[in-house]
């Protein structure tokens, strides 16, 4: 098991790398003076020539390449033209957000879909089947900022004044603020240490940060901003899920240990839930991971729509202002979170699935 | 005894009509007939079918040029509601059944129009894919070797990015407009035709028919693209349905972030992305680019689900 780890997180290495090779290429084919691309245009002569030394644009590609990946694993990503800032400190405030919205999404997007696959395949054929499966496949084809537009407007203008109003944008209502855990606990934290950085970025997860602080009120406040971005976001994954659990699970539910354990008198659901399910779910596992490159790009839309400052938000806004450093950072980073999520959704399957590890 | 000899007249029935006995049904024969039995492929050639109509007859069904400013000529408001006479809008009134737009223009002909520039997308973005992904999966699994390890390693890392935020990126470098566009959904999308032609190209470039046509002296050539990939054929065609639908979907999301094609192209998501901040006030101009995207993913979609189904040798009866 150990040795099978080692040996696919050895194979994405050279994914992780070709991603920086790409990212790396992007950003020198660039028209223009580098130099004007990465620091704006009204930069001086001196500063040039010392971003020009600094990263050895005077050098060789391939010594270039090398001093953009030592930056990188040192977490120095450049400084953003448009707010003169290192990217990093910019990824520590926008990236919570994103990862609440995803993984929220993600959670709501498994439990339904599995849930949907699973009532559809225990009436294979009947009308909850077929109107889950035609569901779905509405849902597969729904473009993800057309939904969240429709429900922005459902949600915050037709049902304006009912209970089940929701707010179409923004994290939290005019007037309500996320105060740090760590300011409402007393930590003592000194500004501009990596610790302060990690402790900010942690305070950014809004829903998380009201959760353990027991700040009530702001806690339903940051959950009701988010419940119309999840929507959007996991609609298309829950589609694709679904599919997946009734495909799978009526597979399993035709093989003869089944049979076998029907003919031997098992409650019908104790076969679904005991028999079937497990082995049902290993298919499942592994779109899991891909369905998480729908999120991070859904997120992009999604973030749009609503408004939300997120990475993805971010991204588009740093594409139109020619702010560089940013789209290649923030491309780096959600590709390698990518690759990394996908590296444990398939070590998670060797875990569940003893078959395929190596013996 | 007769219920026993009706079922086995049946199923003589069945196997005949399937070529097992008697002449042989072509392929593609046997396919279109089995897809048209799936609902799935009938809803969706039925979908796709009207939308090519609609492309192709827009000039003639669409009431307006979908560029006409039509303020100055006619007696309406910027981002008016949809006026059909039928469902009660004043007779008077000159009738706009998916309402006015930002800019003073017939929705209705425009998102006409717009089926037009949609499949031109999905055609486009997937013949290219499809061109370079099947050569360069047949050069690796037919050469292999040091060209194999260096085409499927690139193909990884493409597979490595979420594909929508990889055709963001390179737009990005390559400047917004719906060529470049086009051309970063095409590169998102080629992996997949590579792996799967490479895995066709390995699992038949050994077998005796394929040395037969080697030892008769066979051109490269003529044994890749007559005895090699007519075996690829049916992956690809499920592949390249179901691409045509994402190529789509993904064309709208770039161009609803204005990264795709520009205004005044009649184009879906560019529509929906300069109407969206005023979804409150003007719905409708968001509604129907919607729904128009929807459908035309939804049939491509189905076709594609049927298309699987139905060239599924397993599915045989």
């Amino acid at each position: 098991m150990l040795g099978y780890a080692a040996k696919r997180v050895l194979v994405s290495i050279p994914v992780i790398f070709g991603i920086l090779i790409v990212t790396f290429s992007l950003a020198r084919m660039i028209p223009g003076d580098p130099c004007k691309a990465m620091l704006g245009d009204k930069v001086s002569a001196e500063t040039c020539q010392a971003f020009v030394e600094r990263h050895g644009l005077n050098k060789p590609l391939i010594s270039q390449f090398f001093v953009y990946v030592e930056d990188i694993a040192h977490g120095n990503f450049g400084d953003s033209i448009r707010f003169s800032r290192p990217v990093t400190q910019i990824i520590v405030e926008r990236l919570p957000m994103t990862a609440e919205l995803a993984m929220l999404a993600l959670i709501v997007a498994t439990v339904v879909g599995v849930g949907l696959g699973i009532i559809a395949a225990r009436k294979q054929n009947s009308a909850t089947d077929v109107g889950t499966m035609v569901l779905a496949n509405v849902g597969i084809s729904m473009p993800v900022f057309w939904l969240g537009l429709m429900l922005a407007y459902l949600f915050g203008v037709i049902l304006r004044g009912t209970p089940l109003w929701l707010p179409p944008s923004g994290r939290l209502s005019a007037g309500m603020a996320s105060v740090p855990f760590y300011e409402v606990w007393h930590w003592q934290v000194v500004a501009d240490t990596t610790q302060a950085r990690f402790l900010a970025f942690l305070s950014n997860f809004y829903v998380l940060n009201a959760l353990i602080t027991g700040n009530w009120p702001l806690f339903w406040d940051a959950l009701r901003h988010m419940v119309l971005p999840v929507i959007a976001l996991s609609t298309i994954p829950m589609a694709v899920i679904a599919r997946m659990t009734r495909s799978s699970l009526l597979d399993v539910l035709g093989r003869d240990y089944i049979r076998t354990a029907r003919a031997k008198g098992v409650l019908d659901r104790d076969v679904v839930r005991k028999h079937a399910l497990g082995n049902a779910m290993l298919p499942v596992v592994t779109i899991l991971g891909l369905q998480m490159g729908a999120l991070l790009s859904g997120a992009v839309l999604t973030e749009t729509v609503f408004g939300l400052a997120g990475v993805g938000r971010m991204l588009v806004e740093a594409i139109f202002a020619r702010d560089y450093p940013v789209v290649q950072a923030f491309t780096v980073m959600i590709a390698v979170s990518y690759v990394v999520i996908n590296l444990l959704v398939d070590l998670s399957y060797s875990y569940l699935d003893p078959r395929i590890r190596p013996q | 005894m007769t219920s026993l000899n009706n079922a086995s007249a049946a199923a003589a029935d069945a196997i005949a009509e399937e070529g097992l006995i008697g002449d042989p049904v072509p392929l593609w024969k046997q396919t279109w007939k089995r897809l048209l039995r799936k609902r799935s492929g009938q809803v969706g050639l039925i979908i796709i079918g009207l939308l090519l109509l609609i492309a192709i007859t827009a000039p003639v069904i669409a009431p307006y040029d979908p560029n006409d400013v039509l303020i100055g000529t006619e007696h309406v408001k910027r981002r008016e509601a949809p006026c059909v006479h039928l469902l009660g809008c004043d007779i008077n009134r000159p009738q706009h059944i998916m309402g006015i737009d930002g800019n003073s223009r017939d929705t209705f002909s425009r998102v006409l129009y717009g089926t037009r520039v949609s499949l031109m997308i999905g055609l486009v973005t997937v013949t290219t894919a499809l061109v370079s992904g099947v050569l360069l999966g047949a050069i690796a699994g037919f050469f292999g070797g040091i060209a194999d390890n260096i085409i499927m390693r690139i193909m990884d890392v493409i597979l490595g990015f979420p594909s929508l935020l990889l055709a963001i990126a390179i737009v990005a470098v390559l400047g917004p407009g719906i060529v470049n566009a086009l051309l970063a959904i095409s590169i998102v999308s080629m992996p997949a035709y590579a792996r799967v032609t490479r895995a066709s190209v390995l699992s038949v470039k050994t077998l005796d028919f394929v040395s037969a046509t080697r030892a008769l002296g066979g051109s490269p050539a003529r044994i890749l693209f007559r005895r090699v990939l007519p075996n690829a054929l049916t992956p690809i065609v499920v592949l390249a349905t179901l691409g045509i639908a994402t190529a789509i979907l993904d064309a709208a999301g770039l161009s609803f972030l204005g990264l795709g094609a520009q205004p005044p192209m009649p184009e879906w998501g560019t529509m929906l992305g300069t109407e969206k901040d005023q979804v409150f006030s003007a719905p409708h101009l968001v509604f129907f680019p919607g729904i128009a995207i929807m459908l035309t993913v939804l049939g491509f979609n189905l076709l594609g689900d049927g298309l699987r189904d139905a060239l599924d040798p397993r599915l045989n009866t």
